[in-house]
């Protein structure tokens, strides 16, 4: 049973991740998501503070305010002049490092370590149960990574034609009527919302792996945005399995193995991709240079 | 007739304080076919993006048939520049061509038979139906572009905005694209094309609007599209600009004056147009060799390719 709870909270955390990170990634907003896993550090520790203990709907709202003032701030500086990349770069360095300090100055009052934060700890899921009337319902991670997954999956689902419209062409978007900068926040809000329910798990760093990774090796799968999201909830899940069974296998970080299998997946991926992959693209120039080289003789 | 698809007044757009666009005011009948003509960086883009409420302006007013872009949206359809999409999105043409259904769907309907329907038309009516179901990045370049003109069409529109559907497309393609043009203006649609040919414009539009920074002109082709104004337009480069005004000028008093010297200056084209039922006096504005433009315009020159 242990190894189940840990097996689906890795893909839970994967699931939700790489379905937003689809749309960060063709957006081309990938490090934008890198920034609000970040950024989200002094939310949570606020929110410790002011709670006094690790409640994680107080968490949760605490990152996502925090991931939504990222997001504004990114935008506010690229609108006075500043590159993208440098925007994202200040703000999110800025506000992770308030957040190590708000965290290691209130070490003693709180139970919360910074390495935890970082880089989570998915091993002790299955421990902390969520009881109610006497009953033991299951880890509490599985219950609130399971209602993430359940926001993201119906949030897209019903505005699936907006995000996708969004992402590809936002003047169109604009111009039909779409509101595309509430649509853009929701986007934001849900991967605040989704790193903060992942980073007990999986950590604040490899929930980045987990935002990116799946995205970027379904991407190379195919040509269709509803196979691509698919695919990326698929390699979640390998991901999360393999990764699982490694780290028993070579004793190591539950999180890191998982990613280390999605990178794993995405190298496969980007050699021998039937459509993207370098090798087919290589044989299929071969081909064609035979086939001109033919055609001469 | 009093209701007007576009009036622009007073329109002004700024990027980071910096104007593009001053004080431009025009308006445009119905049932016409418009080109917006202009320099690289005259604000033509920008334009059209002030006018579809895409980027905010500084000052002036935008009228649709009379109402605001946000009441009057459902009647406009877009045509963006097309670099401006990624073309590597995972999707098909028969998708792309349905996003131009999405306004008239509401916030929760789902694209469906319908809609698919209506977007295989478009993509048949440009001659694209049988790449309906091929990734966009695996189109050509003028391929693209009709998948773009088709999704427009999808928006039944009966005013449409268009940012250079004629760039990097062959001639064959253009020649499809300007008799669908053609096809909307017969069904009483109004269209504004962002164009740069200058040597096809005569024989494109109706009305043209001259854009440089600020309007410098507006109105029918045939009084608004002279030298004097494309100078002002483009700046120096008038020796190339008055032979492209002349061009189709040439022909047309070809038939009139039976004379085909291509050596013509601007009072002599004027003489010639008012003069069109009599051939003599065309033959006689023909005549007057000492022109200060025409002097040092090697006219003829530059060919019309
Ligand atoms: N997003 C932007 N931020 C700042 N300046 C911009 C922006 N977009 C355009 N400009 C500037 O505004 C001016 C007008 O640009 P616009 O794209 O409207 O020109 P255009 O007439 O469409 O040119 P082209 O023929 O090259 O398409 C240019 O000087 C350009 O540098
Ligand atoms: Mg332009």
């Amino acid at each position: 049973m242990m190894d189940f709870w840990i097996i689906l909270t890795g893909t839970l955390v994967a699931a939700t991740c790489g379905i937003l990170g689809c749309f960060l990634v063709l957006r081309k907003m990938a490090m934008v998501g890198d920034a609000i896993s970040h950024s989200v550090l002094p939310g949570i520790a606020i929110a410790f503070l002011l709670g006094g203990s690790r409640d994680s709907v107080l968490m949760l709202f605490g990152a996502a305010v925090l991931g939504l003032i990222t997001v504004v701030l990114i935008q506010l500086l690229q609108r006075s002049g500043l590159q993208s990349d440098a925007s994202i770069g200040i703000v999110f360095t800025a506000l992770f490092a308030i957040g190590v300090i708000l965290i290691s100055r209130n070490a003693q009052h709180i139970d919360l370590d910074l390495d935890c934060v970082l880089f989570g700890e998915i091993a002790y899921v299955p421990w902390d149960s969520l009881i109610w009337n006497g009953y033991n319902l299951g880890p509490v991670a599985i219950w609130m990574l399971g209602g993430t997954f359940l926001i993201v999956l119906i949030t897209i689902a019903l505005f699936y034609k907006q995000f996708k419209i969004c992402a590809f062409d936002p003047a169109l978007a604009a111009a039909l009527g779409i509101p595309v900068a509430l649509f853009h926040y929701l986007l934001m809000g849900l991967v605040s919302l989704s790193t903060v329910a992942s980073f007990e798990s999986v950590g604040a760093i490899l929930v980045v792996g987990m935002l990116i990774v799946p995205a970027a090796t379904a991407y190379l799968l195919t040509d269709r945005l509803g196979l691509m999201l698919l695919y990326s909830v698929i390699i979640g899940a390998i991901s999360s399995t393999g990764g699982y069974y490694m780290a028993k296998l070579f004793d190591a970080s539950i999180a890191g193995s998982m990613i280390t299998v999605c990178g794993i997946l995405f190298v496969l991926t980007f050699l021998f991709s039937p459509s993207h992959g370098l090798i087919s693209r290589w044989t299929k120039r071969q081909q064609m240079r035979g086939g001109n080289l033919n055609q001469v003789i | 007739m009093g209701i007007y698809p576009l009036e622009v007044d007073n329109l002004t757009v700024a990027y980071q304080k910096k104007p593009v666009l001053s004080s431009v005011s025009f308006r445009i009948p119905s049932g016409k076919l418009i080109g917006v003509l202009g320099p690289n960086g005259a604000g033509k883009s920008t334009m059209l993006k002030a006018v579809l409420g895409l980027i905010p302006t500084v000052g002036g007013s935008v009228k649709i048939f009379g109402q605001s872009y946000k009441e009057s949206r459902k009647k406009v359809g877009y045509v963006p520049q097309r670099e401006s999409v990624d073309w590597d999105f995972p999707t098909n043409a028969l998708d792309v061509v349905m996003m131009g259904r999405y306004g008239h769907l509401g916030w929760f309907r789902r694209p469906g038979a319908k809609e698919r329907r209506i977007a295989m038309e478009c993509l048949a009516k440009v001659g694209m139906a049988d790449f309906a179901g091929r990734q966009i990045s695996q189109l050509s370049g003028g391929q693209q572009q009709r998948v773009f003109l088709a999704r427009a069409l999808a928006q039944n529109a009966t005013l449409y905005f268009m940012d250079e559907p004629f760039a990097g497309v062959d001639a064959t393609t253009e020649k499809a694209i300007i008799s669908l043009l053609h096809e909307l203006r017969e069904q009483g649609k109004t269209v504004l094309v962002v164009h740069h040919d200058l040597s096809t414009v005569k024989e494109y539009f109706d009305e043209v609007v001259l854009l440089n920074g600020k309007l410098v002109a507006a109105g029918s082709t045939e009084e608004t599209f002279t030298t004097a104004n494309l100078q002002k337009t483009y700046g120096g480069r008038i020796a190339m600009l008055q032979d492209v005004t002349n061009a189709s000028d040439r022909s047309d008093e070809a038939e009139v004056s039976g004379e085909s010297s291509p050596r013509r200056s601007k009072t002599a084209r004027r003489a010639g147009k008012a003069g069109k039922s009599s051939m003599t006096n065309a033959a006689d504005g023909v005549d007057i060799p000492d022109e200060a433009e025409g002097a040092d315009v090697p006219l003829g020159a530059v060919s019309r390719t």
